[in-house]
């Protein structure tokens, strides 16, 4: 089971919108350019004024994985090894977040599948983003 | 007297900045390092404090200087990536009573500050320009380098040292907790090891290439032999085993496709150098390294984690700026240093730099040629971290004695050591040196 979170001041509309089954991703207004993790500041204009938060789609593509066989993570060591992949967003795929992928075998990554947004919870109930191969059995 | 951290701008991390402005007019002329060892055993006389005057003194006995003489002092005050003192745990006595305090009681202990180590070299009386470089030995070399260039010191020390406890590393602190900060959890909630996103690269690399993880085996055989030949190292003083390719073929996954032979070992240890100016060094014991020219890249990852694109078009502009500031071409360069903790990202420095011709794709091709020091295209001679333990400063050791013609069986014989490159830690993100036999 992943970690809880106890969400701040500059993440919490992330978390907040999780627990309400959305997902949201931080937007410059004045670059018109999505970025995440979420920062004080916009990485290309450096403007901290501009930044908003905009609903997503949901949907993604996986990019890239490895298996993780040695977490330092004492919560997740029981599950290992797992998968960690990288899901490029449908709205800008310079855009990357982490999944485990649940209901995709260790080590069987189907790269450049389509995947859809759950949200999952964690040790202290916030739900979390989490991605589904589509067509997967949940 | 304080100690800030060095102002962005002493670093040159932009294209276009034409010749390094003090290009063979700072030299490296003393080397000091301690022994080695795997943890801490809570003895004063070999905590990080300790083993950091030790090499120190050493740096300066080697150069043959009167530490009087001495007015820099640049390190770096972190003394880990992931073994922390635990929040609350008291200094153990034996500390205070053996050392001189500063107002922050880990210093010598967990970290260290130019203020601590001044207090406990009394010897130090000259020194009127102490800097902090945060992160790396390379960064504190390029602030040594800079200040004695700018005139800030003419006789300047350069100090990194790391620690190490009990414990598995990283393991503590956050990760052994029930929950985490909102902006850590985006990233941390998924367990990744920290060679995870090196992993990732690799992988692609691998895809993109056509390329196998069992291809690393030989760079893997050939860190640990030159780390054997390196007497200051961690394995030659404590495990001298080498790496064979059945060896690094049966390691346990980390984070597949990375192993555990692929991550370098926590250690404990320090090195120091003296840099000062050329025409100081003419009249020194050793004889001069000069160094040519410094870059370093401040790149921002777009998102989570560098792509293998992001990662070769900022390891190519990060040759580029290096070239420009030294005066040289990839053709130029006798023999590389490039940081290799994580070895998995070792063929993304060495092909942006373009070292021997070599374009991207090509690097684990290369690594199946005769890359030993006694070829024509030596591969990391000190043997890195992998050959000598985590510590980031092996690279810059083996250049300057490489150049001095003092590396002793590990000296390559294949090439004429005359310009060296050495740097990191990532191919993105990181600072990177050109060292000389001559002032160029
Ligand atoms: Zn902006």
């Amino acid at each position: 089971m992943k970690q809880g979170v106890a969400p701040d001041e500059l993440t919490r509309p992330f978390w907040e919108a999780a627990n309400a089954g959305r997902l949201v991703i931080q937007r410059c207004a004045a670059c018109d350019r999505l970025q995440h993790p979420p920062s004080r500041r916009c990485g290309e204009c450096r403007a901290d004024t501009a930044l908003e938060w905009r609903q997503m789609s949901g949907r993604g593509v996986i990019q890239n994985y490895a298996v993780v066989h040695d977490s330092p993570v004492r919560l997740l060591q029981a599950d290992q090894p797992f998968n960690v992949a990288v899901i490029a967003l449908e709205e800008d795929s310079d855009i990357q977040m982490y999944s485990h992928l649940p209901g995709t075998p260790v080590d069987e990554v189907p790269l450049g599948a389509a995947v859809e947004v759950i949200f999952e919870a964690t040790a202290n109930g916030q739900r979390v983003p989490e991605w589904r191969v589509v067509g997967a059995e949940a | 007297m304080k100690a800030h951290n060095a102002p962005a701008a002493m670093f040159r991390a932009n294209e276009g900045m034409g010749l390094w402005e003090h290009r063979g007019k700072v030299a490296a002329v003393g080397i000091g390092h301690s022994p080695t060892a795997r943890r801490w055993d809570g003895q004063p006389e070999t905590s990080v404090g300790a083993i950091s005057l030790l090499a120190l003194r050493r740096a300066i006995e080697d150069a043959g200087v009167d530490p009087a003489a001495i007015d820099g002092l640049v390190l770096d005050p972190t003394t880990t990536t992931g073994a922390h003192w635990p929040k609350g745990r008291p200094v153990p006595a034996e500390m205070l009573n053996a050392f001189a305090a500063t107002d922050d009681p880990l210093d010598g202990l967990a970290q260290l500050s130019a203020p601590w180590v001044l207090k406990n070299m009394p010897e130090l009386s000259g020194v009127k320009f102490a800097m902090h470089g945060d992160g790396c030995m390379t960064r504190a070399i390029c602030v040594a380098a800079q200040a004695v260039g700018d005139g800030l010191a003419h006789t300047c020390l350069v100090l990194k040292a790391w620690h190490n406890y009990a414990g598995r590393y990283g393991q503590g602190g956050a990760s052994a907790g029930d929950a985490l900060p909102g902006n850590v959890a985006i990233r941390a909630l998924w367990g990744t090891p920290v060679c995870y996103g090196t992993a990732l690269q690799f992988a692609e690399y691998c895809r993109k290439y056509g390329k196998r993880h069992e291809m690393m085996a030989p760079f893997m055989e050939n860190s640990r032999r030159n780390g054997l030949l390196f007497p200051e190292g961690y394995w030659a003083q404590h495990r001298p085993e080498e790496i064979t390719a059945e060896d690094y073929n049966a390691a346990r996954w980390i984070a597949k496709p990375a192993n555990l032979l692929d991550n370098d070992l926590p250690i404990m240890a320090a090195a120091a150098y003296l840099f000062t100016t050329a025409d100081r060094a003419r009249h020194m014991r050793q004889k001069p390294v000069y160094i040519l020219g410094h870059a370093s890249s401040r790149t921002r990852t777009r998102s989570m984690t560098a792509t293998l694109d992001e990662v070769e078009a900022d390891t190519a502009r990060t040759a580029r700026k290096l070239y420009e500031g030294a005066g040289i071409s990839a053709a130029d360069v006798s023999f590389e240093n490039m940081y290799d903790g994580f070895t998995l990202f070792h063929q993304f420095h060495i092909e942006g730099l373009g070292y021997r011709g070599l374009k991207f794709g090509e690097a684990l091709d290369f690594y199946q040629t005769d890359i030993s020091i006694a070829g024509p295209n030596p591969v990391q001679p000190s043997g890195g971290n992998i050959g000598c333990g985590r510590t980031r400063f092996w690279m810059h050791t083996d250049c300057i004695q490489q150049l001095q013609g003092r590396a002793g069986r590990r000296q390559v014989t294949g090439v004429k050591p005359e310009v060296a490159v050495s740097g990191g830690p990532m191919p993105m993100g990181g600072d990177f040196m050109v060292w000389s036999a001559t002032p160029g």
